[in-house]
């Protein structure tokens, strides 16, 4: 496993010496996510660099090689009665851990249980001078140094290669049960708000269909609680419907459309936007199914407007940059932290914003 | 520029009580919680908003002046240590809640609102802020961002990075950031947790959007007692291992069961090698049956004694004590010095088996509480500073507990943070290269340096010292560790 690291390296060493553009590269399934220029690059293949690194299920902390299938770590887990509770997606299968990392895509546990980032405890990193380098660790608490790991997050690998990161993982539910009610969106969203103030063991909502999808986890007797609490209907295929939205393959998801994702405050109201829409995270994560002559500004206009960002999430357009604009002082430091990582910006140019 | 002209630069922002710079005004903020280090500075400043920090900042970037930023002075690295030629900034007059919204499940406040009064102002609504630090009453939530503060209820709940939506950030250069955002997720790196713990360095917090979550139905604690230490670590990772994810899980070793019985009467067994305190929150439902797991669990392990709070008293009785351990030191010892160092829960009995023999070699009492759930340390050194040598053999003995758990795989701070007290301990858990990571990232928003220089991250000389006369009984420790 170290030749390939030194491998690696090397590539990185020579790539920032002649200044070479690098497509960091997975499993590829993520392909279709942030801006298609990066992809014309020679790859820099991280998918034969996998496995386990360490797993000890009483610590609640696995660490693995970057290259390791998503899936196989979540078999792994399962096998131990553990997950990762962000819920990453997949997508085609082919999905590694440092890409799950790097794209910090979270699936429909994440308004409940949190995100890819609030799980990462710690990374290995191989920066732009070819230098290996980590940051965090295996332990829950952690305040040494900046949080360079919880950075990497989303970062579309534009700052680094993830060689290695450290997880916090958690115990299964005991039990699991759907919920099905036909609802508007407005109705919809005001159940979801209702679930949020309360103590009920809420781990997924989904509005889909003019159909409202709640999903509970935890312990058998609360699950039952929680269910003549909220009544509705048991339905029955709880799995692969949570699978559906997770890894988009739900018809809604598989238009040819383009797919935008605005990430708002909870409370937000419908959007008045004329297309199909889905909403998960207990209103706070909004899907647009969208013609293209719903434009880029309209769309990012209301995202703001409802206190967040959009991003265009399938359907790339040349045009159109598929995260949401920073402002000029937001973009100021992140050119300054890409300078620092990667001086000769090698990794991934323009994957995550045209202006690096 | 002088300090007369700065005081009056200064005097012109402010009213005149609010530019302090008499050794009687500044005597207050020598130090922070980490009182055995002190420092005046040379003008303290409390604004009460934020036009008033960026006119501050203006200034300080002009003539190049430090700029120390302080909450409520609670921190115990020494973060918030003056600098002798700086600028010390409080924001403590920010205290203001500025929105509560209970649709959306947060609320919007200003750096120097206390911990506590969160949760106090949230109460009417069902709704509270998780992160509940020991000094949470005192403590403002502008420091706990600084730190990432925790609490003992982090373990099911999060940190202050778990639990914040929002920050605005003022840069030394005088940029105003939104970093964060009301949604769940923002564009760009994640800023958000680079500042969470990044201790004044990077920017000055003005305003913080927190999450609320609603106030559990019921809580309910077991107090179990083993006759052995290993047996109470054993009993831990069961509870984990068994798919629970406590509300809280502490524990306490015999000399700090000792001194906190004496001191509050918890009704903690006095025998006992360790207690172990175990709670759960949640629906009724939950609680009763994750309740009744855990006293099978503590049983199995070996427990000696196994009691469940009787009542809500009862409860707040068995917690009292572990909450009371830092004063309790402060009755048995004239002086004490906190740890806080974090370690993979298995090496536990192993590490405290260590802290035991460095307590006799130096001498020095030393009592172990520690947040067991995440592996959170925080062994308490009695000494006595009137004793010629103490304070300075309690130091090596803190820095010795601490590089006992970055060689367990650990790290030398979960919850405290670096400040000034730890940064040779930098130098050991992270390599040049890191540690040059870090002065790029700090570069990358203060380029000057001006923002709590000398704190968190030791320069490269500091460690190339320190490296140097880091030798142990005659052979380098940590030899796979670059050195120069």
């Amino acid at each position: 496993m170290e030749a390939i690291v030194e491998q690696l390296t090397e590539c990185v060493v020579k790539a920032n010496k002649n200044k070479q553009a690098l497509c960091i590269r997975g499993g590829g399934s993520k392909d279709f996510y942030g801006n298609a220029r990066a992809l014309r690059y020679p790859k820099l293949e991280i998918r034969p660099y996998q496995g386990i690194v360490d797993y000890e299920p009483s610590e609640l902390v696995v660490s693995a090689r970057a290259g390791t299938p998503l899936n196989e770590l979540e078999s792994l887990l399962s096998e131990h009665g553990q997950m990762l509770a962000f819920e990453p997606p997949d997508f085609n299968g082919a999905a590694t851990l440092g890409g799950c990392i790097a794209a910090g895509l979270s699936g429909p546990r994440r308004g409940y249980a949190g995100a890819a980032r609030d799980f990462v405890l710690g990374v290995k990193l191989l920066d732009g001078r070819g230098r290996i380098l980590n940051f965090g660790g295996r332990v829950m608490k952690n305040v040494a140094g900046y949080d360079v790991s919880r950075l990497m997050t989303g970062a579309m690998g534009t700052l680094g290669v993830i060689l290695e990161a450290s997880l916090k993982v958690l115990p299964k539910p005991e039990s699991e049960r759907t919920l099905c009610f036909e609802l508007p969106v407005e109705e919809a969203l005001e159940t979801m708000r209702r679930c949020a103030g309360q103590t009920l063991p809420v781990s997924a909502t989904c509005h889909i269909d003019r159909r409202l999808y709640i999903r509970l986890s935890g312990i058998e007797s609360a699950v039952d609680a929680a269910h003549v609490k909220l009544g509705g209907d048991e339905f029955g295929d709880n799995l692969s419907f949570w699978e559906s939205i997770k890894n988009q393959t739900h018809p809604f998801f598989r238009g040819n459309k383009r797919l935008w994702r605005l990430s708002v405050k909870s409370t937000a109201p419908p959007f008045s936007i004329t297309c199909e829409q889905a909403i998960e995270w207990g209103g706070a994560l909004r899907w647009f199914a969208a013609a293209e002559d719903c434009t880029a500004t309209a769309v990012r206009a209301q995202a703001e407007k409802a206190g967040g960002h959009a991003m265009l999430f399938r359907g790339k357009d040349p045009n159109i940059s598929a995260f949401h604009p920073l402002p000029p002082a937001l973009l100021k430091i992140h050119r300054r932290l890409k300078r620092q990582f990667d001086p000769a910006g090698i990794f991934n140019p323009q994957r995550l914003f045209p202006e690096f | 520029m002088p300090r007369a002209n700065l005081v009056k630069a200064f005097r012109k922002l402010l009213p005149s009580e609010s530019v302090l710079f008499e050794p009687e005004d500044l005597r207050p903020y020598e130090c922070d919680g980490l009182s055995a280090y002190r420092q005046m500075p040379m003008i303290a400043v409390l604004p009460s908003n934020e036009a008033e920090i960026i006119e501050i900042l203006k200034i300080c970037t002009a003539e190049k002046i430090p700029v120390v930023a302080r909450g409520a002075g609670t921190g115990l690295s020494g973060g918030a240590l003056p600098h002798a030629d700086g600028v010390l900034l409080s924001l403590a007059k920010l205290n203001e809640i500025l929105e509560i919204d209970p649709d959306a499940c947060t609320a919007r406040v200003q750096p120097g609102v206390r911990n506590l009064a969160i949760s106090e102002a949230s109460e009417a609504y069902g709704l509270y802020y998780a992160p509940d630090p020991s000094s949470q009453i005192a403590c403002t939530i502008g420091g706990n961002v600084a730190e990432n503060s925790g609490g003992v209820h982090c373990l099911k709940y999060g940190l202050t990075v778990h639990n914040i939506l929002k920050l605005r950030v003022l840069t030394i250069e005088g940029d105003s950031l939104e970093i964060g955002s009301e949604a769940l997720d923002s564009s760009g790196f994640d800023l958000l947790a680079l500042m969470t713990g990044s201790e004044g360095m990077l920017g000055i917090i003005t305003e913080i959007t927190v999450k609320l979550l609603p106030k559990p139905e019921t809580a309910q604690l077991v107090m179990a007692a083993f006759d052995d230490v290993e047996k109470a670590g054993a009993a831990v990772a069961n509870i984990i291992q068994a798919g629970i994810v406590p509300a809280g899980l502490e524990m306490m070793d015999r000399m700090t069961i000792a001194a906190v019985e004496d001191f509050i009467h918890a009704g903690y067994d006095p025998d006992a090698a360790a207690i172990v305190l175990c709670e759960s929150d949640g629906s009724n439902e939950e609680v009763a049956d994750e309740i009744e797991k855990i006293r099978d669990i503590m049983h199995m392990s070996g427990a000696v004694r196994i009691d469940t709070a009787r009542n809500e008293a009862e409860r707040r009785r068995f917690w009292a004590g572990r909450k009371a351990a830092f004063p309790a030191a402060g009755r048995v010892s004239p002086d004490y010095y906190c740890m806080d160092g974090t370690i993979p829960r298995k090496h536990l009995a192993e590490v405290l088996r260590r802290i035991e023999d460095l307590s006799s070699e130096f001498g020095l009492r030393c009592m172990n509480v520690f947040h067991a759930g995440d592996g959170n340390l925080h062994p308490l050194i009695l000494y006595d500073a009137n004793r010629s040598g103490e304070l300075e053999k309690a130091e090596a003995f803190g820095a010795r507990i601490l590089e006992i758990c970055i060689e367990a795989g650990g790290s030398l701070t979960g919850e405290h943070g670096v400040g000034i007290e730890k940064l040779n301990q930098m130098c050991l858990q992270f390599g040049e290269a890191e540690r040059d990571i870090f002065h790029a990232v700090k570069a990358a928003f203060d380029p000057d340096a001006l923002l709590n220089p000398g704190k968190a991250i030791p320069s490269l000389r500091r460690c190339a010292e320190f490296g140097a006369m880091h030798v142990h009984r005659g052979e380098e420790k940590f030899p796979d560790l670059p050195r120069f």
